[in-house]
């Protein structure tokens, strides 16, 4: 009776592990499946097309138009249910649109023609960084104002192909990438360049330029200071490539109306997002907060603020794809040599790479409506940045 | 354990003392690990803390290499600094939590995924070892197969899944992220428990089974009386090393395609913050290191169920 009875409870134990498992997994199925363009209601109306958009990070600041644009509503007044699908580590944004489980990615323009010469089916439809936002971040002391000073120093990078500006740059400034510096691999975070390891870190100036703001300096006690650092943009050293820019589906854009069609409506909310994010940045940052980034608060405002100084102003409209940057991008994709003696490009793109068909027509319609969208009078805010970006 | 094979042999149902034997055990079977657990804990604190003393600040380089890690508080911050991290807030906005909720939190949403994988691992597993027991054929044609998919490396495979996941409906509903960490879960699970168990199904003698033969038994009642209940010394282990398998799986799958509210996204999320706020990072990669402590806790409550199973026939 009562061995029964210990039986019963060392298997009602193991039993009730089990259940906790589970309970823990049926809790997870339950908060889980919220989408992130679940803002729009828990089921999309019959009325409202779906829509689906692979990002190529986790849900940050540099995506703040989009996720206001779902917020705002701009989406659904184009009559689109957008979702938002964060990206990974081994996520590769481009892939999934060509494979077909997003109708639209952001991505940066060299990899995506990377993987169109590869074979992927896509088209980049609209152009929304006007800029390059790639910084090479060094201390003062070491004197590092140009590419060209770059001689004989330790250089930090990411590879995977955000390499390219930074080669590009050196070679532009007649120094061999192979032999007249030495290029180190570096990290998500920028401790290598605050020990020394590094002499010069690449560094976006949405993200790990602010990283190496929120640092104590140890001389001070205080946050280092951009007095402390030396800066050089690659953009302004003539070697920017295209960023963040919105990529469709090539064969659908051909072939399918409804889609076309979806493009330009797609492409116009977005816009408006942005435009919205423009002089709301701080609601903008608190949506994607709100959207579940775990980036500090400060860190996210500057993120979105340096977003905003890569997109406005824009003398032809947010989205239009500058030809003359295009090809320049083009160009150094497939004349720069990487340390393998590889280029990102082997020949020029064919086919539909890019079209401003569908940013003109979306464009057109903003102006309808009143919206700004060149930010002629766009006016950054000033971010104070707090210790570990909180 | 002494006491336990000693008294095994006169278990039945209705023996007051011996109940008793059983009790003690139970609970000391209980309380063991916990403690131990707890003083491996302790251990690495006081190595780290003792290597942060006596480490040298900027790290040693020998050879051109660096051997030795900085014991600098930016590459390793003091444990006290880890835990107060934990009561401080996560994100500093209005409504944000404290760190602490948004680790425990993601500890269980990684415990839940992988507990469906690990569950999804262990009957996948179980099929295959008997499959494999039952047909010679299958086991030479399915074996090298479970071994090889091991190799294939899973930032290779995550991708895959993702993408496939993206193109499936499930039940009706769609396809969500977290299934496919669960799927990748549950693929490295299977591994230890289909190659234990087959182990533990092969693992009677050939009197016991030719004893069953002479009985005229059936496949199926050879295998529920004979070969199940031997296996069961070589399930446990398998259980717990499918635990592991599948903690890491989700931690490594929830990384690689960046799936919301876990642990593993967690880390990369904190990881972000290393440069301004050192001990961040680290409290994320502690909620793992535990989560790995607590699966293996809850395997040791079915090694408990299933104890009755274990002297008696491993000794044969």
């Amino acid at each position: 009776m009562k061995a029964s009875i210990t039986k019963r409870l060392v298997v009602g134990a193991a039993v009730g592990g089990l259940a906790l498992t589970l309970a823990a997994c049926g809790g997870s199925s339950s908060s889980a499946p919220a989408p992130a363009g679940s803002d729009t209601g828990s089921a999309a109306p019959a009325d409202l097309k779906p829509v689906k958009l692979q990002l190529q990070w986790f849900t940050q600041g540099q995506f703040a138009g989009y996720f206001a644009a779902v917020d705002q509503g701009f989406y659904k007044d184009e009559g689109l249910d957008v979702e938002i699908l964060e990206g990974g580590v081994d996520i590769v944004p481009q892939t999934v649109l060509a494979q077909g489980n997003a109708d639209y990615a952001i991505t940066w323009v060299p990899k995506a023609l990377a993987s169109r010469e590869q074979g992927a089916g896509i088209t980049d439809v609209a152009q929304m960084l006007q800029r390059s936002g790639t910084l090479q971040v060094s201390f003062k002391d070491k004197n590092l104002t140009d590419a060209a000073s770059l001689k004989g120093h330790t250089v930090g990078n990411w590879g995977f192909g955000n390499e390219y500006e930074i080669f590009a740059g050196l070679t532009k400034a007649n120094l061999d990438p192979a032999k007249d510096v030495n290029l180190v691999g570096q990290q998500f975070d920028m401790v290598g360049l605050l020990k020394g390891d590094i002499d010069a870190a690449e560094a976006m100036t949405y993200n790990e330029y602010a990283q190496v703001l929120e640092a104590v300096n140890p001389k001070t006690g205080e946050l280092y200071q951009p007095e402390d650092f030396n800066v050089i943009s690659w953009e302004d050293e003539g070697v920017g490539m295209l960023q963040d820019s919105i990529w469709a589906n090539t064969d659908k854009l051909e072939n399918d109306t409804d889609y076309q069609d979806t493009t330009v409506k797609f492409i116009k909310g977005s816009i408006k997002g942005w435009a919205y994010c423009a002089t709301n940045v701080e609601k903008c940052r608190d949506m994607v907060v709100a959207k579940g980034s775990k980036l500090g608060a400060s860190h996210q405002l500057w993120q979105v603020n340096e977003m905003n100084k890569l997109i406005w102003p824009a003398p032809n409209g947010v989205g239009v794809i500058d030809e003359a940057a295009w090809n320049r991008t083009v160009d150094l994709a497939m004349n720069t040599k990487n340390l393998e003696g590889a280029t990102v490009l082997t020949q020029k793109p064919e086919g539909l790479a890019y079209t401003n068909d569908y940013v003109n027509k979306a464009l057109e319609e903003l102006r309808a409506e009143g919206i700004d969208v060149t930010g002629e009078n766009y006016q950054p805010i000033t971010v104070t940045l707090k210790k570990g970006g909180a | 354990m002494s006491v336990r094979t000693q008294q095994r042999p006169k278990v039945s149902s209705d023996e007051p003392d011996v109940v008793k034997v059983g009790r003690t055990i139970a609970a000391g079977a209980r309380l063991r690990p916990i403690a131990m657990s707890l003083l491996a804990i302790a251990i690495v604190i006081v190595v780290w803390e003792l290597y942060k003393v006596v480490g040298p600040e900027d790290g040693g380089e020998y050879f051109g290499m660096r051997l030795l890690p900085r014991a600098d508080d930016v590459s390793m911050p003091h444990i006290w600094s880890i835990f107060e991290r934990y009561w401080q807030p996560d994100v500093d906005v209005a409504g944000g939590s404290t760190v602490a909720v948004a680790v425990l939190q993601g500890m269980a949403f990684s415990l839940g995924v992988a507990g469906l994988g690990w569950l999804i691992g262990v009957v996948v597993g179980l099929g295959l070892a008997i499959l494999m027991q039952r047909f010679r054929t299958a086991e030479s044609g399915l074996l090298p197969y479970v071994v090889l998919s091991q190799t294939v490396p899973l930032v290779a495979l995550a991708p895959l899944v993702v993408g496939w996941g993206g193109q499936l409906k499930f039940f009706g509903r769609p396809w969500e992220p977290w299934m496919s960490v669960a799927m990748i879960s549950a693929y490295l699970a299977f591994f230890p428990v289909a190659v234990g168990v087959l182990r533990g199904l092969q693992s009677p003698a050939a009197t016991q089974v030719e004893l069953m033969r002479a009985y005229a038994a059936s496949w199926w009642k050879t295998l529920v009386r004979l070969r199940l209940p031997a296996s069961v010394p070589y399930l446990l282990p398998s259980l717990r090393l499918a635990a592991a398998a599948a903690i890491i799986g989700a931690i490594v799958a929830e990384i690689s395609t960046g799936t919301k509210g876990g642990i593993g996204r967690l880390i990369i999320d904190y990881a972000q913050a290393a440069t301004g706020d050192p001990p961040k990072p680290y409290t994320a990669i502690l909620g793992a290191a535990v989560l790995g402590l607590v699966a293996s806790a809850l395997v040791g409550f079915i090694e408990l169920a299933l104890r009755r199973y274990r002297p008696v026939e491993a000794r044969g």
